[in-house]
């Protein structure tokens, strides 16, 4: 007999489950609107011209391959902390921040949930919107955090229930911990309004809690990243010291290269110094020390003038693609003559577009017309193209008419 | 991490020709991996560790998990044990670490929430080698269903490994006492040269109908270091039950890294699917195992002609990147302060910091420690 008798069949990832029921369908229509992997208008994974040029130039430099510190590659941690918090941060120059590499966006969320668990002694509660990223539950959980919710998505309108979520926010337990997602949010591409982060930032103020942004499209979102990394400033500018976890997986294509950093603003550097000690003694136990290859690519990218500025221009590329096709499927859905409200797919901002479609319209979408996407409706505009825009719009009128 | 004569890192040249033939193939891109990993990187690192004949394999219940270095194989495995295995929650089972061992053997269980960690006995400083009976007699004691951590070869920190016959020993009494193996394979081909040799009590160890997990590192034997590339070989009794267990730990992975980094897999991957670039591979993997053998016979021959006091052979018996010297604390802070040798206070060296140049200096500094400081 075996010691593994008992153990049960795990059900697939839901979102990771979609390629792979993808990647099984024969129909030469099929589409993947699954998981946020950005396309080019051709449907092909999209290799950044400045992702080639850093290679041949790492390439050329001949590196070793010795062990990186546990806390990674330094010019890269650097690096994205400034983009995240901008080159005149008060809290950047003054060096009152930890950045540590971790394990794209992932890992880098777990490693703040970790050190959350071990040294947040005020609370075990984290607050994610309604909804939010499938992976952020398990993450916490996971950690040994348990999950609460505050109000997010209206799904009357399509948009943010932003009375809804103020409300619920001033109802969170003293020192509890809040997750926002800092732009694009995942799933449904609603972000709040300028105004709205203010009142937000506010708001947790006054309910002293710890926020942890989660910021996987800076620059993916609106094509700026000044612009969608704004909340995140912001907050930390009205005194907010939040904890900040970056995916380079989007905004660089570097998906498969993890590269990712979580950052704590602390009251100094001489606290950011100790936390840094606490996240090493964390991360050692758990892969000992972080892949170089994304985070060298990153860092390349961001330290050097003209692939920075390439990189700039490449990111405003994308999110003018997806802008783009949202507006596409809006008319092309118009054409198919449906009656349905569907502005909200040219509302919502990023690679994610909750559609309004039920289970069973996705169901059917997935059934009849090979189109798939998670049960929740939630569509990755990366995967439209103006070859498939209109057979999508078609495809979707047919279940919702 | 492995040097050169010349005291220098050496990135292996068949893993600068796949990288060369990875950055020429345009068809390439920056896709993330399944969960579990780079699917030829897998089949290919467990088919390294259990050899191309595996019962094993043939009987199609291996499953493997491309993971961040061996210390990832090791925790994904850590943490699905806690979970699953004998029943649920397992935080009071016992694990086993060899005493000593690699001190991060303790903190990757602990944080994975083992509560119970014990030594078992494992260094025989008189002696300067294996306590068998010692560990035997743990072994003995141990409560049933407890987990051994064994060093697949070239045990870190000591460098003393037991021999086939120890080893047999070693797994009867775990069979017969339901203990589950789990193996640290960091320096499959570093150690003695060759693959199968240092691959041998994992492979007896299956043929001995053990369920098992092998935690894989290629950061050694490829050079790899800092790209992460390790794996965790899981055998089972059957396939279907290696299936749940697959995908039981793919949920563990999703919420710990989400899926592997893509470069170091491809070129493990590639190199280990042509026969050429292997035993090209193969060549690196003894010219790196050779010079520290060499380092090891050159040391104790120096020592022995000083005449130094105490018996050397331990030096060669030892096999691997560690050596456990014998020095004590007071004798390696006169190796550190006065010779500007560093070592661990434990004694232990790292073979591959001898070069030609500094073999006389090393022999003499450890003559003087011997001599002067009791």
């Amino acid at each position: 007999s075996s010691w593994w008798s008992h153990v049960e069949m795990g059900p697939p990832d839901p979102i990771l489950g979609v390629t792979e029921a993808y990647k099984r369908d024969t129909n030469s229509k099929k589409m993947n609107l699954g998981v946020g992997a950005y396309r080019d208008d051709n449907g092909k994974p999209y290799v950044l011209n400045c992702v080639r040029k850093a290679e041949a130039m790492i390439a050329s430099k001949k590196m070793d391959k010795e062990y990186l510190p546990i806390g990674g590659l330094a010019d890269f941690t650097r690096a994205s902390a400034e983009l995240a918090l901008g080159e005149n941060s008060e809290a950047f120059k003054s060096g009152r921040y930890v950045t540590v590499q971790g394990i794209s966006g992932t890992g880098s969320l777990r490693i703040g949930a970790n050190f959350l668990q071990r040294f947040f002694k005020a609370s075990r509660d984290v607050y994610l919107p309604k909804p939010s990223w499938g992976n952020h539950t398990p993450i916490f959980r996971d950690a040994g955090m348990q999950l609460q919710a505050y109000r997010y998505y209206d799904p009357k309108t399509c948009s943010l229930d932003f009375s809804g979520a103020m409300d619920d926010i001033s109802k969170i337990p003293e020192k509890s911990i809040i997750l926002l997602h800092a732009c694009a949010h995942n799933p449904t591409g609603v972000d709040p309004r300028q105004e709205q982060w203010k009142e937000l930032a506010a708001m947790v103020k006054k309910r002293n809690l710890l926020v942890y942004f989660d910021m996987a499209y800076q620059g993916f979102a609106s094509g700026d990243i000044n612009r969608d990394a704004w909340a995140v400033r912001y907050f930390i500018e009205q005194g907010i010291n939040i904890v900040l976890s970056q995916s380079f997986a989007k905004n660089m294509g570097l998906y498969g290269e993890r590269a990712g950093a979580f950052t704590v603003i602390c009251s100094d550097a001489d606290e950011a110094k100790r936390v840094e000690s606490q996240l090493k003694i964390l991360i050692r136990p758990m892969y000992s020390n972080p892949p170089v290859n994304g985070a060298r690519i990153a860092s390349m990218i961001l330290n050097t003038p003209d692939l920075r500025k390439e990189w700039l221009t490449e990111v405003k590329g994308m999110a003018d693609r997806i802008i783009s096709m949202r507006t596409q499927l809006v008319s092309n859905l118009k054409k198919e003559g449906s009656s349905r409200n569907w502005q909200h797919i040219t509302d919502q901002i990023g690679m994610f577009c909750f559609t309004g479609l039920k289970p069973e319209q996705v169901e059917r979408l997935i059934k009849e017309f090979s189109v798939y996407m998670t049960k929740d409706g939630r569509i990755s505009v990366a995967g439209v193209t103006s070859g498939n825009v209109g057979y999508l719009a078609h495809a979707i009128h047919q279940v919702t008419k | 991490a492995y040097r050169t004569d010349e005291g220098q890192p050496w990135v292996l040249p068949v893993v600068k020709k796949v990288e060369q033939m990875i950055a020429n193939d345009n068809s390439l891109n920056h896709e993330y991996l399944p969960i579990l990993g780079l699917p030829e990187f897998r089949a290919n690192a467990s088919r390294i560790a259990l050899g191309d004949d595996s019962p094993a394999i043939k009987e199609n219940r291996v499953g493997s998990v491309q993971s961040l270095g061996g210390t990832g194989a090791l925790r994904i495995g850590a943490e699905f044990l806690r979970r699953w295995y004998n029943g649920n929650n397992n935080t009071a089972t016992p694990i086993y670490v060899s005493a000593p061992s690699w001190e991060n053997h303790n903190s990757v269980f602990m944080d994975a929430g083992f509560k119970d960690i014990r030594t078992y006995h494992y260094w025989d400083a008189a002696k300067r080698g294996l306590d068998l009976q010692g560990l035997l007699n743990d072994m003995e004691h141990a409560p049933e269903f407890s987990i051994f951590i064994l060093h697949a070869c070239a045990h870190n920190p000591t460098g003393t490994d037991p021999t086939p016959e120890q080893w047999k020993q070693i797994a009867a009494v775990m069979k017969r006492r339901n203990l589950f193996p789990f193996f640290d394979s960091a320096y499959q081909g570093f150690a003695s040269g060759s693959l199968d040799k240092d691959a041998w009590a994992v492979r007896y160890f299956v043929s001995e109908g053990f369920e098992l997990f092998c935690a894989q590192s290629f950061s050694k034997n490829f050079g790899l270091y800092n790209e992460r590339v390790g794996n965790l070989t899981v055998v089972g009794k059957d396939a279907d039950n290696v299936q749940r267990v697959l995908s039981q730990m793919e949920k563990i992975v999703r919420t710990t890294w989400s899926n592997p980094p893509s470069q170091g897999a491809r070129i493990v991957a590639t190199t280990l699917s042509s026969p050429q670039l292997f035993d090209e591979w193969k060549g690196n993997v003894k010219t790196m195992a050779d010079r520290v053998l060499l380092m090891r016979s050159e040391l104790r021959s120096r020592l022995e002609a000083l005449g130094t006091p105490g018996t050397w052979n331990h030096i060669t018996e030892q096999i691997g990147m560690f050596s456990f010297t014998g020095l004590n604390p007071k004798q390696v802070e006169y190796m550190v302060k006065e010779k500007h040798i560093y070592l661990m206070a434990s004694g232990r060296i790292n073979m591959c910091g001898l070069t030609t140049k500094n073999l006389d200096y090393v022999a003499k500094s450890i003559h003087e420690a011997v001599t002067k400081v009791q």
